[in-house]
């Protein structure tokens, strides 16, 4: 047996004072504006066992059959062991590009298997678009509220982040139509849209059919992209099928992200990208760079799944499993939230977005909602400039629905203190003076079902 | 010597706190001390009672570490600590008992008024607003009286502001403060032991106030220390800090923070425990009067261990 020397240090060492000032002269520029945030500090506290979160994006991934993990695995390790535990392909194996047409058809689209990358994640999508696609300064137009998780992401490539409102139909693409418009005025072109069409997140709405046909047509007129981000395009609950930008415009001006986090684990880390040929090669050079390949250990997982041909059928029973739990949240937001709040009623994807009374602050609501060990993502961070802070993001995926019922009681207690705090606050003598014209924070989504 | 740390806990500047923490038990290891790193929870009377170490260093923030309630278990236990006692912690804590010990030794700090939420739910304290604005003036600043990290600090710049700026303070504790706005420069002063350290200045890169992101942020705000300062401002700026040190009564370490205006300095707020990561004020002060931070930190365990008034 060899001797192994005793390690010196538990865990990394922290910076001293001093050490700190000689790194600080080496950050690149761009990490002063990497965000971290107040949020992430408060969500440590949700971390704690009685806190019900609805503020995390979790997929539930109790149901996924462990023999069945168990068998696949084990298969793995008997047929081959030696490729799955080797490097593969920077672009991904032959396979698992096999099983990503296969998902992607489900959904009307047939894309070439050379045009796909896989990723780690569908995140590292986002981040090797942004990688082949910025320069400092340039300007990216995002919905309005976004991803939250796009933000970082682009921050961290300097972008200039441009946001366009939505409603219940999406996007509002005459708005963008206008933006763009005003940017070629001022000499700028962007250099991407980035847009969730499908069960956005956090807002939960789908852009309409028209809209996703003059989005396309602007994207071709302009000769701009259009990243389309679908990872929840599978997860619908009601309405009827979309057909994603991709399929629409055929690839030529709109570059697909697809994942395999909402729809089977995401633990293994499996995303793609799907790009014209000219971006794809500089998309793989920058995924070289980047960490060579995706694991080939979960791409073969992948394979060994799809071989069974069960995927369709699990997306079912979570299919049942989500509709059950929106319409559990969706009746919980009826019961507790106060007459003044909106919400979206999502078809599809985890999340719905609540709008409070423009005096209540999420961010604050938030420090409050914990002491009564309930947490969501305030609406605040879902937007650069600030916006979004009488708003929220529910998630109804990641927990059962007895906790989501509980967890909706009492943000709707903390919401009442407040709602009555402030009743109290301005009462009859003390009007509200009329506020100047400006900009709504947020443009409120109306309540589904009311006549519009 | 075996040092337990006191970090974490269920205070919403929790995440602060254990990196806080972390850094200092480094800071102990290095310094050759056993070091029993201890997340506060429900067993620590337990676990203080199992371990009995030698000292205890408290790097907790917000409500419960930073409040006395620790400092007073500890008391009871008979087991050593850093910083301030429970009884001047609890007076940093609450901004108003901060702000009244403030006055009474006569010291500056913006002209203020504290209101309960009790006065607004059942006596009608909203009609009051209307002249307490009018003594105050615009722009005000609401906060509320038990928080840290500028947590729920809003400002209103209109009357018609005030009650949301209530509404998010009164989140974060059923007492607040309403203050009057003081334009002038963001400076800190440290004490250690009973030697004020060099002045800090907070100067905001971006955005319009010292905020909760900005404060843990490296690179959204610039901090200069020694703050370039007058040698008389510097001067007056250290003595009110110190005498605010003293009339809260505390010991081992804090931070005083204050605005240097046009009418000279006014006193915000003391920090019992101000935070030790990489942006926080106290180690970058100790610092610049050429303490490492370990050197700092040993220093703080020398005056825990230290009969108070003896340096």
């Amino acid at each position: 047996m060899s001797e192994v020397p005793e390690p010196t240090h538990r865990r990394r060492s922290h910076t001293s004072g001093r050490d700190l000032e000689r790194y600080a002269g080496l950050f690149a520029e761009r990490t002063g504006v990497m965000r971290s945030s107040a949020m992430r500090d408060l969500m440590a506290i949700t971390a704690r066992p009685e806190v019900i979160s609805l503020a995390g994006g979790l997929p539930d991934t109790s149901t996924f059959p462990p023999q069945s993990f168990a068998a696949q695995m084990t298969r793995i390790a008997q047929e081959s062991a030696a490729k799955a535990l080797q490097y593969g392909p920077t672009e991904g194996f032959e396979e698992t590009k096999d099983c990503i047409v296969e998902v992607m058809g489900a959904e009307g689209m047939l894309p070439d298997p050379d045009d796909i990358i896989v990723t780690t994640g569908g995140q590292q999508a986002i981040d090797l678009v942004c990688k082949t696609l910025l320069d400092p300064g340039d300007v990216v137009i995002c919905e309005a509220p976004t991803y939250p998780g796009a933000i970082p992401t682009l921050c961290s490539y300097q972008a200039d982040i441009v946001q366009v409102e939505c409603d219940e139909d999406g996007m509002r693409v005459e708005l963008l139509e206008q933006l763009l418009a005003d940017l070629r005025a001022e000499g700028k072109r962007p250099k991407f849209i980035y847009s969730v069409p499908s069960f956005q997140n956090p807002a939960g709405v789908t852009m309409s059919l028209q809209r996703r046909h003059r989005l396309v047509e602007l994207a071709r007129a302009n000769e701009l992209l259009v990243v389309e981000d679908n990872p929840y395009g599978l997860l619908r609950y009601g309405g009827e099928p979309m057909p994603p930008l991709y399929q629409l415009d055929g690839g030529d001006f709109v570059i697909y992200l697809g994942t395999f986090s909402k729809i089977l684990s995401p633990g293994i880390r499996l995303g793609w990208a799907v790009a014209p040929p000219p971006v794809m090669e500089k998309i793989v050079l920058g995924k070289q760079a980047a960490d060579l390949c995706t694991s080939t250990l979960t791409q073969y997982f992948v394979r060994e799944y799809f071989a069974e041909r069960r995927w369709q059928r699990y997306i079912d029973d979570l299919v049942e499993i989500y509709r059950a739990r929106r319409d559990t949240m969706v009746e919980a937001l009826r019961t507790h939230f106060p007459a003044e709040a909106t919400w979206t009623e999502p078809d599809g994807g985890l999340f719905i977005w609540a709008t409070l009374p423009d005096y209540i602050d999420t961010s604050d609501l938030l420090a409050k909602a914990l002491r009564a060990d309930v947490a969501f993502v305030p609406g605040q961070a879902a937007y650069i400039d600030g916006r979004g802070s009488h708003s929220m993001r529910l998630n109804f995926s990641g927990v059962d629905e007895d906790e989501i019922r509980e967890g909706v009681r009492r943000i709707g207690k903390v919401i009442a203190e407040q709602v009555e705090l402030y009743g109290t606050l301005t009462g009859e003598q003390r009007l509200p003076e009329p506020k100047e014209e400006s900009a709504p924070n947020v443009l409120p989504f109306r309540k589904a079902g009311e006549a519009g | 010597m075996k040092v337990a740390v006191l970090k974490g806990g269920r205070s919403l500047e929790r995440g602060v706190s254990l990196r806080s923490g972390a850094r200092v038990e480094d800071a102990l290891e290095r310094l050759g001390h056993e070091v029993l790193p201890i997340d506060v929870g429900p067993d620590l009377v337990k676990r203080l009672g199992t371990e009995r170490p030698d000292v205890a260093f408290v790097v907790m923030h917000g409500v419960g570490g930073e409040d006395g309630t620790v400092q007073e278990l500890l008391e009871i236990l008979g087991i050593p600590f850093t910083g301030p006692g429970a009884a001047a912690c609890a007076r940093c804590m609450d901004k108003v008992q901060a702000k009244d010990a403030i006055e009474e030794a006569g010291l500056p700090t913006p002209e203020w008024f504290a209101f309960n939420q009790t006065a607004f739910r059942e006596f009608g304290a909203a009609d009051a607003l209307g002249r307490l604005e009018e003594t105050l003036g615009f722009p005000l600043v609401v906060k509320p009286s038990r928080g840290g990290s500028s947590l729920g600090v809003k400002f209103a710049a209109a009357a018609s502001e005030v009650p949301q700026a209530l509404v998010s303070a009164f989140s974060y504790d059923d007492r607040v403060l309403i203050e009057s706005f003081v334009e002038g420069r963001e400076l800190a002063v440290s004490v250690l032991g009973d030697e004020p350290l060099p002045v800090v200045e907070a100067i905001l890169l971006e955005g319009d106030r010292y905020d909760f992101e900005a404060r843990y942020e490296i690179g959204r705000t610039r901090f200069v220390c020694p703050a370039e300062l007058p040698p008389e401002e510097e001067r007056e700026v250290t003595e009110v800090a110190l005498a605010t040190y003293r009339a809260l009564g505390c010991t081992g370490f804090a931070r005083i923070d204050l605005i240097l205006g046009t009418d000279g300095p006014k006193l915000l707020e003391a920090n019992a425990i101000p935070g030790l990561t990489d942006t926080s004020l106290l180690p970058q002060a100790a610092e610049a009067a050429g303490l490492s931070f370990e050197q700092l930190v040993e220093r703080i365990l020398d005056l825990a261990l230290t009969p108070q008034g003896v340096s």
